[in-house]
């Protein structure tokens, strides 16, 4: 494998992290309003994200870092293309944040209200905006010989030459996210909090497990249907034939373990069909790091990577630092592990 | 100007110079922080540990702020800085990439166990957890400080085939001289601050006769470290930051120190506005040689003015670069006036009851913020007309395919949000004030929200 090839799997490995990681408590937030009724609820569902949401949130600030670092020029060129919904995901990751974090400072209804609806709408529709991200990329971007490219948000929904972020392809994606999310975050707080809480969550994800069947199958027959050459590096490598095992069995054990109150197992489950899914975006791209509408214009590994040297150092203290970001999380997880309590202080 | 240009540097300006007012903060607390745990840990006094966790109540809210403020900014070297981070990425971007694998994960799970985890964690992890949130603040510091000092003095990069930066020496590049001193400098600059901050909520607490033990600790602590890092602050990091600039970046101090015809016994500007049609200072106050005695330790040396340059070359706007240093340098040695004298009265057991002086330490809190701020608008214009000094101009490196009119509409909706954004932390920061150090339940901000009704 080359060096180009390497750090395109680590990043692929960052993001998938951090969807899996952050993913949690996006899910947590797209389901706050519905499945946490009481003050007391919402306490929890806090707590139970609280002290892990923003370590979860560096993982994209240390997958940006890292894509910079690697491929400069896809940094460059994706950033400014992606212009307008990238700012947008600032706008409303800044009001996430302040969601979860300034609500319990006033002790007042209307304050706390307004703060839990700050909270879930931007989660929510943060899961929307990086599922059609996601779209953005499998479908591929007007690209042209310079090696840069501007969408705007949309132009009329079809997948013509002049593609917007949003168009049915994409915001199916995005609809996806949100299911896959929202069920992630149920899966979460049922792991995380007992009582209605936990009895609400863990019916929340029994809900949603037909939609993400459903759309699970849409969107890969969708994928297929816009962009044929998905299946190239598929029919290339037989390994690739582990991306739909991983992620058919994994949604088939959490319809097992969700109304067995089997959460662990189901959290993991529903990690793994995550992971397996984006794995699998990957594996379809490679070595394509971001596809153009015509074809002669994508962007790959070769074409965007860093200098030799460079991206040799760069494995070294990569390797250091994420051994020592894994003994931190695991420290962290440990600390707070077992069901939030209900007299426990914070948020 | 190209109107694009000009609205993607005002979008960086403005969004780096509000970020910087939170970090500026939450480095320097995040030390003092760890001073009162060591004397809470090794005394075993209640007092100085209730006094940490009023202050990690605040520096949980303005830490806050920072991040959120933060993450636009890691963006927008793509997103409105594409061509340069093209063009540099190979070499910047792995300090961007160490900063969060070094300095966020371990700031970012720390903070969570300190703000959370003191029930959880005897006092020794817990004064652990304190100092981990403090290295991971100062790492971050110290990568994104380098990444700046790479774009004022670029070095350990080669030229690639296509014409974009590759890194030659990861150690030349990490080790860059100009960030070593920028660092020490802007790191003493923010303990500045925070140490200002502290002595002016204990100047409060002690002036309203509210918790006065509180008070004249944190007035202590605060005075103490003051004064030590205003003068590290000018001595020996300004200097050296200075002695940097004269020799790398010539024209800058030219443009900094309004010099615009060289001389030998070049003065020392201390007052005077800058005309730059007539090419002179206007109301001019100086001292004369000292400007060659301290660039070249001699008096009668010869300075090079801005008339040495091509005008091409200068930073486009000078009086605004000349102003923002006159401001941090004349602020720079009234610290050390405030903070000595402070420094005095505490000695001779005086300060606690000077209600003059605490009126001063009181309303001198905002002063700091002003000097980092001018500190990097000096920095910043001083650059000017580069974006990486020597290799690529400003004017190249912003990102073609966002037109100004998309560049504006962010903006507008960056300055919005951080209306609000500033309002509430205000606002929230003011009422922690206002509670004061609550008792030993308040373990984390949220608590003491919780609890305090
Ligand atoms: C509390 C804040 C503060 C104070 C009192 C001072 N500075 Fe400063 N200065 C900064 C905060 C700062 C800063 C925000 O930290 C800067 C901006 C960029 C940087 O690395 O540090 C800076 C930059 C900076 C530069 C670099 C400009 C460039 O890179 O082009 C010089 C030459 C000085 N300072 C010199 C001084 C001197 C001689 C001072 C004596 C009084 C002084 N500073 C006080
Ligand atoms: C250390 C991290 C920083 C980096 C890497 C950085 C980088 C940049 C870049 C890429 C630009 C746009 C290009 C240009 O106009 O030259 C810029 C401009 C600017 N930055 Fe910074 N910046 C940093 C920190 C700061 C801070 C903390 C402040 C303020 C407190 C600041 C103030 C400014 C200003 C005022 C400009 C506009 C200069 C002009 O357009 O004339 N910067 N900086
Ligand atoms: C323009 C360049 C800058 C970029 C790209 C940048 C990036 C960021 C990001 C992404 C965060 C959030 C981290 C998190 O989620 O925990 C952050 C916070 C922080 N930044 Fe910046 N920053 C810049 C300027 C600066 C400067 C000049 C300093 C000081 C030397 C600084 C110091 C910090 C620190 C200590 C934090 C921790 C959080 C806080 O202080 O509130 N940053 N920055």
């Amino acid at each position: 494998m080359t060096l180009g090839a390497l750090w395109f799997w680590i990043v692929a490995v960052m993001v998938t992290v951090y969807v899996v990681l952050d993913g949690f408590d996006l899910g947590a937030g797209a389901i706050y309003l519905i499945a946490a009724k009481t003050g007391d609820e919402r306490r929890r569902v806090l707590r139970a994200i609280g002290p892990v949401w923003d370590g979860n949130e560096v993982w994209l600030l240390a997958a940006g870092g890292t894509l910079y670092f690697a491929f400069p020029q896809l940094y460059a060129s994706s950033f400014s293309g992606f212009y307008l919904p990238l700012m947008m995901v600032l706008w409303l990751l800044m009001l996430r944040a302040i969601g979860i974090e300034f609500r319990a400072h006033i002790d007042n209804p209307i304050w706390q209200s307004f703060f839990d609806a700050v909270f879930a709408v931007s989660s929510i529709l943060l899961c929307v905006f990086f599922g059609a991200a996601l779209g953005n990329v499998v479908r591929g971007v007007p690209l042209d010989s310079t090696g840069y490219f501007f969408e705007p948000l949309w132009t009329n929904f079809r997948l013509g030459d002049q593609v917007g972020i949003l168009d049915w392809y994409t915001v199916l994606i995005g609809v996806v996210a949100l299911v896959t999310l929202a069920a992630h975050g149920s899966h979460y707080i049922a792991l995380k909090t007992d009582e209605d809480l936990g009895r609400r969550a863990r019916g929340f994800a029994l809900l949603c497990w037909p939609l993400q069947f459903f759309f699970t199958c849409i969107s890969l027959v969708a994928t297929y249907f816009i962009r044929p050459e998905v299946m190239e590096n598929y029919s290339r490598h037989k390994i690739g034939l582990l991306v739909p095992i991983v992620v058919f069995s994994s949604l088939a054990v959490m319809l097992w373990a969700t109304p067995k109150g089997k959460e662990k197992i189901a959290f993991v489950a529903s990690s793994l069909y995550i992971a397996g899914m984006l794995v699998g975006a990957a594996f379809a791209l490679y070595p394509v790091v971001l596809p153009a509408r015509d074809r002669q214009y994508d962007l790959t590994i070769a074409s965007t990577s860093a200098g030799v040297h460079g991206l040799s150092v760069g494995l070294i203290w990569w390797t250091l630092g994420a051994i020592l970001a894994l003994a931190y999380f695991a420290f962290v997880y440990r600390m707070f592990r077992g069901k939030v309590q209900v007299g426990e202080g914070h948020y | 100007m190209d109107s694009a240009l000009l609205i993607h540097r005002l979008h960086f300006a403005f969004t780096a110079t509000f970020h910087y007012l939170f970090p500026q903060l939450t480095m320097g607390l995040a030390l003092l922080i760890v001073v009162l745990k060591t004397i809470a840990l090794r005394r075993n006094d209640k007092v100085y540990n209730d006094a940490a966790r009023f202050w990690a109540k605040i520096f949980g809210i303005n830490f806050v702020l920072g991040v959120v403020t933060g993450i636009p900014m890691e963006f927008q070297f793509g997103t409105n800085w594409s061509v340069f981070s093209r063009y540099a990425g190979g070499v910047i971007g792995q300090t961007l990439a160490m900063e969060g694998m070094f300095a966020f994960f371990l700031e970012s799970s720390f903070l969570g166990l300190f703000l959370f985890g003191e029930k959880r964690l005897s006092p020794r992890a817990h004064w652990l957890s304190a100092v981990a949130v403090c290295v991971g603040a100062w790492v971050s510091g110290y990568f994104i400080i380098a990444t700046d000092a790479f774009m004022q003095y670029p070095v350990g990069y080669y030229k690639a085939a296509d014409g974009s930066l590759q890194l030659a020496s990861f150690w030349k590049f990490v080790l860059n001289r100009w960030a070593l001193w920028q660092y020490a400098h802007n790191m003493s600059g923010a303990v500045v601050t925070g140490a200002f901050v502290m002595t002016a909520v204990g100047a409060f607490y002690l002036l309203s006769g509210k918790w006065i033990e509180h008070g004249r600790i944190y007035v202590k602590v605060g005075v103490i470290a003051g004064c030590i890092f205003s003068i590290l602050q000018v001595f020996p990091t300004g200097d050296k930051q200075g002695k940097l600039v004269s020799d790398y970046q010539p024209v800058t101090l030219a443009a900094m120190e309004g010099l615009f015809r060289g001389q030998s016994e070049a003065p020392l500007l201390i007052l005077g506005q800058p005309n730059e049609e007539r090419g002179k200072i206007d109301n001019p106050l100086e001292v004369p040689g000292m400007l060659s005695m301290l660039t070249y330790r001699r008096w009668n040396a010869q300075v090079r003015g801005l008339d040495a340059f091509p005008k091409e070359d200068w930073p486009g706007n000078i009086p605004l670069l000349y102003y923002s240093y006159h401001i941090m340098v004349g602020l720079g040695t009234f610290f050390i006036a405030v903070m000595g004298i402070a420094l005095l009265l505490l000695w001779s057991g005086r300060l606690y009851s000077a209600r003059w002086m605490l009126w001063i330490l009181m309303l001198s809190a905002p002063f700091p913020y002003i000097a980092n701020t001018a500190g990097w608008m000096t920095a910043e214009l001083g650059r000017q007309p580069w974006l990486v000094y020597g290799l690529m101009r400003t004017e190249e490196g912003y990102s073609k395919v966002v037109s100004a009119g998309n560049g504006m509409f962010t903006l507008l909706g960056f300055m919005g949000m951080y209306m609000v954004l500033g309002i509430l932390g205000l606002f929230l920061i003011r009422r922690e004030i206002e509670h004061g150090p609550a008792g030993p339940e308040a373990a984390s901000p949220f608590l003491a929200a919780t609890e305090a009704k």
